[in-house]
């Protein structure tokens, strides 16, 4: 298991050391520094051996952290670890930064304490952690016998991350449908791959302990219930921007811890009873017919050994009273470019030299539109036998939809013992598309 | 670090109560001084702020000691977040200052009986974490009454606290009954107790192999499924982690536990996924191929593994490193996903280089286009490891898919046009490939090829070059001028390069024999007379006699058809594959190595095995499990098995070993070898002696006598030479074994008399022993076994005693020996019970060997890690011994113990004393380090011993002495 825990700022030196096994030493949060921090050249591996101890590292921003063993230890699981101890301090004291870690290293030496023991990971979910660890100190000398049995049975509960007794005025929830959209497409405008990779992101604030239930059109759950199966469609939903498709095909999705994962095997259906607040809910990936938003047709000519003519269009595939915003496109150049003229007929263009490439920008684009760059690049003459390369023309947009075609059928919200019911929740859906990686060869 | 902290100093003015940096500038002398007057003030906050100055000081590194009685004193408070402090601050120094640490023992044990279940589980927490003996003794109270405690969350941190205690002190928790309890603790009502009890009793499993600790029956099996379902993540991968060692009784409950397992694979924890993974890998070997769920259960799998691929750049490595290894085992599993494994632009590059090798297990027939188009796209990328490897894919698609060849070899062309010098040199690497794979059909590019010989300066690339000359010497007009120009520089070359250049030559001469007679010459006499390479003074030798004896043979020989290259290469051998299969998720997993290779000591070193598949009832080694594999049956070799060492020695080793002494050849295959591939032409030089080195060696050095006068080679010279190697081979310094002495008088064993030794020959621990029969029978059936032992020494094979043991007669009987058997702790340490049987009785008696037959040839250890190594070993286990009466000078003493496998890593010499600093390895992995100082004109040498497990110490320093002495 882990052996120990070490935080160091970009020079190498130690903000945090928690050591949990006897068999790592204090010359092990040196050895990392020097092998690995200080090292020339650039990191090769996220794991690294030192002298028969293994050390895990992650960087966040120009932090590191590490964790190191002896053991055949469950390498997995290591870098779950230090994902979810970034989360929690994230959730406690914001970005994590030197400074940020300097002003609360002994929150953070109490946060160590709790969630690893022995090198053993426990209950990592900040819902339950902030019930008695907090910033002001810890909470437990006032506390009542009961408060106290209630708060070890949350952490130790099959509900580690929701606490009881969680009040709202109002029930309110917000379903965020954050899907980025993947594509490399040849000049020709043959798809070589396309896949989406979407997240549905809740914001739950809703009291007692609510019983919840997810419905989208997922096309095993659609057929299954076949075509005069009861529709409890939520109704805000249908903002999808391509053809009303009825349902799609999800190649593979993940769940939060709260889903009920035996009841998603054999029934899929998906039932939870959420965190407080903010969460992921699931991820999932499609690949089967996804809505491009936008098509690219590169042109480029070369003409003589000095010129290059290049013309690009690009074209809106959704309902035309859709808006894209957001949306850039990036066109490479070669490295001995000495000048480029550029004309646009919609939004900003310019060339980058120092990132070789002209940049095009268009604030907001609707539905079914086309629009076009033509630009003239001169080269500088050279005798370098290497090719140009042509690296791909890549994209970033934004879509008020979602490309997989996913819809949220419903979401209903059970808690027995609250008098409140499911039509007194109020909720949103919002569907957002992002481009992924997006490129298109030329 | 002290910069940070002044840097610091400058934010102390908005210092308000949130921000505990401030803690940091704790840097000015005196400090410690001022530090105790806080923190023995009257007022709890002034305390409390001390105590945080402490704990910051003690993270960056300083020795905070001193302060120890006063932050004890602290201890005793209600502040509970000044209490986790306090023991923070005991946890880190309560080793280094035992006798105070006592002081907080009344608090512990106070705190255990709190009645907030917050304090109790911190109280048992950290007491298991306070390394001092007389501590632990007062912890086994408050820990049975922790692990019995009305509140789960103290019974999940008591769970844990066994494993603790277990590490510190293993007999004290088995006399206390603690595994007893923590067995208990599975059936628990609350999940997470039930996941850290699984994880503590994993762990102590892991250090008693052969324990039945964690006895899983279907009864366990079914709580532990349940619990499943209900905890937390991370107790989820505990509990995947230990069924994955179950095996199930039959291919019934092997379904049903899949079927409940299977639902983890959508969890949004990636380790998760992948101890899930792990566990239906494993079972699904004793699942009937025919069988419908089979089937369902392969296609499951696939999509998780994809999934894995969106997750952070480090787990997408650890992800990738596993699927390799799962690619390997079931193809069919990914063999649709090709795509998901083409390299992004921004994948860091320990992703992009694992994406490769998986891409290239994957290319098929059905994808091959694509894949060639991406990895031309992969070799104009700018990272060289990246771009050479995508070159090399480009060759290995090209072995694999035949249709493609063609393609590929154009691509290879097409970038070799590029000029860059590393492309091309991998390029024309994995030409040579191609080459022998599809012999006689693209020979064509030799001449572009040959254009890029000047720019070739890495080994690998000019021996492939060089191979090509030589093969295709018949159409390559200038082949002799080609090889004459890299002839120039002979001895500069690498091994590797040296070889083949030689068997190039040769294979140009038997070509083209008019004009190359001075070539051959001269690459002869350089290989033979010049180098001291064995490798290569042999092959020299070999090549001289087949060409001075018989030209027609030669040509049959070294001409001969070269046996085909498989398609697949660099596959995990069969049995590791199948080992690491078991480790999937683990660090194992990554390396792609056994644990036993990284992990030091006892823990995780059992080797773990794939259930034999199903139905067939068959032992574990059911063919299924090797041929199964699906990835093909050719052996992974480039070479074929048969025929190995002809190929060998001619001109096949594509990877010939690097530069440095070859290992001490196996001797009797090598002979062998040499021996039929010279045939009948040797015998009558050799008058059918045929035994023992010496005679081969002469059966060399006469092979220069007979030859034509054209070879005009100083013939002494070259009979000198070999025998010397002869004598260097035929007398290799043996390790120290000690006389024979009588172990069982025939006395007490009605008249068999056994005296015997242990050896150690080439890495093979032997028990050399007589057998009198004293008696007045004949004695027959001898049979031989042992104790358990510390080492877990056992008989690699029976007692080979043939014939019958007639009276009075004496047989030498060697017993090889390996350290597999089961290991129990022996006092004295090398001591060993061995019982032997005839016709007659059953016969007990013990012995001692000898521990240096423990000590393994790879026992070497780097200066770098021996540095470090040793000061990681604390000072207690350090231990200091005299050796009287030796007379060796220290380099004398440094030979003879390296004889035995004792390493010499590093030589100082401080007034006129020699300090030899040592290393050796044990079967079991453990290292002893040594410093051995040796002062001249004294007799009496020191030595000072390190070792993790200071208990073998003794015997250590016993076999030291026994070698130098002897």
């Amino acid at each position: 298991m882990i052996g120990g825990l070490f935080i160091y700022n970009h020079k190498g030196e130690v903000l945090i050391s928690r050591v949990y096994r006897d068999d790592i030493g204090r010359n092990a949060v040196d050895a990392f520094r020097v092998n690995v921090i200080h090292a020339r050249q650039q990191v090769r591996s996220p794991v690294t051996n030192i002298a028969r101890t293994s050390f895990f590292h992650v960087k966040r921003s120009n932090i590191w952290l590490a964790a190191v063993t002896k053991q055949n230890v469950n390498a997995a699981m290591v870098f779950e670890f230090l994902y979810k101890m970034c989360d929690v301090m994230t959730a406690y004291f914001g970005k994590i930064s030197e400074e940020n870690i300097k002003n609360n290293f002994v929150l953070i030496y109490e946060l160590l304490d709790e969630i690893l023991d022995f090198g053993y990971p426990q209950n990592s979910e900040t819902g339950a952690l902030k019930t008695f660890i907090t910033q002001q100190g810890i909470k437990g000398q006032l506390q009542t016998k009961e408060e106290q049995s209630q708060i070890t049975s949350q952490v130790t509960g099959q509900i580690g991350w929701r606490r009881e007794g969680i009040k709202y005025r109002r029930n309110e929830l917000f379903l965020d449908v954050l899907e980025s959209v993947n594509l490399l497409m040849s000049p020709q405008g043959q798809v070589l791959s396309a896949h989406v990779s979407g997240r549905v992101v809740m914001k739950s604030y809703l009291s007692g302990m609510p019983e919840c239930k997810f419905g989208m059109n997922d096309k095993i759950v659609i057929d299954k219930q076949g075509k005069g199966g009861a529709t409890d469609d939520a109704g805000k939903s249908d903002l999808g921007g391509g053809s009303g498709k009825q349902s799609i095909a999800i190649d593979d999705c993940t769940f939060h811890q709260c889903v009920r994962l035996s009841k998603f095997d054999s029934e899929r259906s998906i039932s939870f009873i959420p965190p407080d607040g903010e969460y992921e809910l699931m991820r999932y990936r499609t690949t089967k017919d996804i809505i491009l938003p936008f098509r690219v047709i590169p042109l480029v000519r070369e003409v003589g050994r000095t010129k290059l003519e290049v013309k690009v269009v690009i074209k809106s595939n959704f309902k035309p009273s859709l808006l894209a915003q957001k949306i850039e496109v990036r066109i490479p150049t070669p490295l001995n470019t000495s000048g480029v003229q550029v004309i646009c007929m919609k939004g900003k263009a310019k060339y980058k030299a120092s990132e070789n490439a002209i940049v095009w920008k268009i604030k907001r684009m609707a539905g079914m539109k086309e629009s076009q760059i033509s630009a003239e690049i001169e080269l500088l003459p050279t005798n370098d036998k290497k090719k140009w390369a042509r690296p791909p023309i890549s994209m970033n947009f934004e879509v008020p939809f979602a490309p997989s075609g996913l819809k949220v059928r419903y979401l209903k919200v059970f808690e027995s013992k609250l008098n409140y019911s499911d039509h007194d929740v109020i909720k949103w859906v919002r569907y957002i598309g992002r481009s992924g990686i997006y490129e298109t060869r030329c | 670090m002290q910069e940070w902290a002044n840097q610091l100093c400058e934010n102390r003015q908005f210092g308000s109560k949130m921000t505990d940096s401030k803690y940091f500038t704790t840097t000015k002398k005196g400090e410690i001084f001022e530090l105790k007057a806080e923190l023995n003030s009257d007022k709890k906050e002034k305390k409390k702020e001390a105590v945080k100055k402490v704990i910051a000081s003690m993270t960056v590194g300083k020795d905070v000691s001193a302060l120890f009685p006063d932050v004890v004193n602290c201890m005793q408070t209600d502040n509970l977040e000044l209490k986790k402090l306090v023991y923070l601050y005991l946890m880190n120094y309560a080793k280094s200052q035992p006798d105070m640490a006592i002081m907080a023992v009344n608090t512990f044990v106070k705190d255990c009986e709190d009645p907030n279940p917050l304090i109790r589980a911190l109280a048992v927490r950290t007491m298991g974490c306070i390394r001092v003996d007389k501590i632990t003794e007062y912890l086994c109270e408050p820990l049975r009454k922790c692990l019995k405690d009305e509140d789960p969350y103290v019974r999940k941190t008591a769970a844990v606290c066994v494993a603790k205690l277990h590490d510190i002190n293993a007999q004290l928790v088995e006399d206390q009954g603690f595994l007893d309890t923590l067995k208990d603790l599975i059936s628990d009502s609350n999940p997470m107790v039930v996941a850290n009890a699984v994880a503590a009793l994993s762990e102590i499993a892991e250090s008693h192999p052969n324990s039945n600790l964690l006895d899983l029956n279907p009864q366990t099996i079914n709580k532990l499924l349940t619990a499943l379902n209900e905890c937390t993540e991370w107790g989820q991968i505990f509990i995947l982690d230990c069924l994955a060692n179950y095996t199930p009784r039959d291919d019934r409950e092997s379904q049903s536990i899949c079927e409940r397992v299977t639902p983890r694979l959508s969890h949004a924890n990636s380790a998760v996924v992948l101890s899930a993974v792990k566990v239906l890998m494993k079972f699904m070997e004793m699942l009937p191929k025919d069988l419908d769920y089979y089937g369902t259960l392969l296609k499951k799998l696939a999509p998780p593994l994809v999934t894995l691929l969106s997750a952070e750049p480090e787990l997408q490595y650890v992800a990738l490193r596993n699927i390799n290894l799962i690619v390997q085992r079931r193809p069919e599993i990914m063999k649709h996903e090709m795509k998901v494994f083409f390299v992004k632009y921004n994948d860091p590059i320990y992703v992009k280089l694992e994406k490769l090798d998986i891409m290239i297990r994957l290319a098929s027939q059905a994808n091959i286009a694509q894949v060639l188009a991406e990895l031309k796209e992969y070799a104009t990328e700018v990272d060289v490891d990246f771009v050479r490897k995508a070159v090399r894919a480009i060759g290995r698609c090209a072995i694999k898919v035949e249709q493609s060849a063609e393609r590929c070899v154009s691509t290879l062309l097409d970038l070799i046009q590029t000029k860059v010098n590393y492309v091309v040199q991998e390029a024309i690497v994995v030409i040579k490939d191609i080459f022998r794979k599809y012999p006689n059909k693209y020979e064509s590019v030799i001449a572009t090829l040959c254009e890029n010989l000047d720019s070739l300066d890495e080994p690998e690339a000019r021996a492939a070059m060089i191979w090509i000359v030589g093969e295709y010497a018949e159409r390559i007009d200038n082949a002799d001028e080609l090889l004459e120009s890299f002839l120039e520089g002979f001895h500069d070359e690498s091994t590797q390069v040296q070889l083949q250049l030689l068997t190039a030559i040769v294979k140009l001469f038997l070509k083209k024999p008019t004009e190359t007679q001075e070539l051959v010459q001269q690459v002869l006499s350089l290989a033979t007379q010049d180098s001291d390479n064995p490798d290569l003074r042999d092959r020299g030798y070999i090549y001289w006699r087949l060409l001075s004896t018989d030209p027609v043979a030669a040509k049959e020989v070294v001409l001969a058809e070269k046996p085909l290259i498989s398609e697949e290469t660099d596959l995990i051998e069969p049995t590791l594959l199948e080992e690491l299969i078991c480790h999937i998720g683990t660090l194992a997993s990554v390396y792609h190595k056994p644990p036993s290779a990284f992990v030091e000591g006892s823990r995780g070193v059992q080797h773990k095995r794939l259930p034999g598949s199903a139905g067939s009832g068959e032992s574990v080694d059911s063919p299924e499990t090797t041929s199964t594999a699906g990835v093909s049956d050719a052996p992974p070799a480039v070479i074929p098995s048969q025929g190995d060492l002809l190929g060998d020695l001619l001109n096949l080793d594509l990877t010939p070993t690097t530069a440095g002494p070859p290992p001490p050849a196996p001797s009797s295959g090598m002979q062998l070898g040499g021996m039929d591939l010279l045939g009948g032409g040797l015998d009558s030089l050799l008058g059918g002696d045929l035994g023992g080195t010496p005679a081969i060696g002469a059966g060399f050095g006469a092979a220069p006598a007979a030859l034509p006068a054209s070879f005009s080679a100083p013939v002494s010279g070259g009979l000198d030479d070999l025998f010397d190697l002869g004598g260097g081979v035929g007398m290799p310094m043996g390790a120290y074994s000690p006389p024979k002495s009588v172990w069982l008088p025939a006395m007490k064993a009605k008249g068999l008399e056994i005296s015997g030794t242990f050896a150690r020959r080439a890495g093979v621990i032997q028990m050399e022993m007589t057998l009198t029969n004293k008696a007045m029978s004949v004695m027959t059936d001898f049979a031989i076994q042992f104790n358990r032992n510390s080492f877990g020494l056992s008989p690699a094979g029976p007692l080979q005693v043939l014939t019958p043991l007639s009276p009075n007669q004496s047989i030498e009987v060697a017993l090889p020996l390996n350290t597999s058997g089961p290991v129990m702790k022996m006092d004295p340490l090398n001591n060993l019970q061995v019982a032997v049987k005839n016709n007659i009785d059953v016969f007990y008696f013990s012995c001692q060997y000898p521990i240096s037959m423990l000590f393994v040839e790879d026992g070497k250890m780097e200066r770098q890690i021996f540095l470090a190594t040793w000061k990681d070993i604390p000072n207690d286990n350090e231990s200091q011994f005299q050796i009287k009466d030796c007379h060796l000078s220290s380099d004398a003493a440094s030979n003879k113990l390296q004889g035995s496998n004792i390493f010499t890593i590093a030589k100082r010499t401080v007034d006129g004393q020699d300090m030899l600093y040592q290393s050796m390895k044990l079967t079991n992995g453990i290292w002893v380090l040594a410093e051995l100082r040796i002062q001249a004109g004294n007799p009496n040498y020191t030595i000072s011993l390190k070792c993790r497990a200071a208990e073998v110490s003794q015997c250590v320093f016993q076999s030291y002495e026994a070698v130098l002495k002897n």
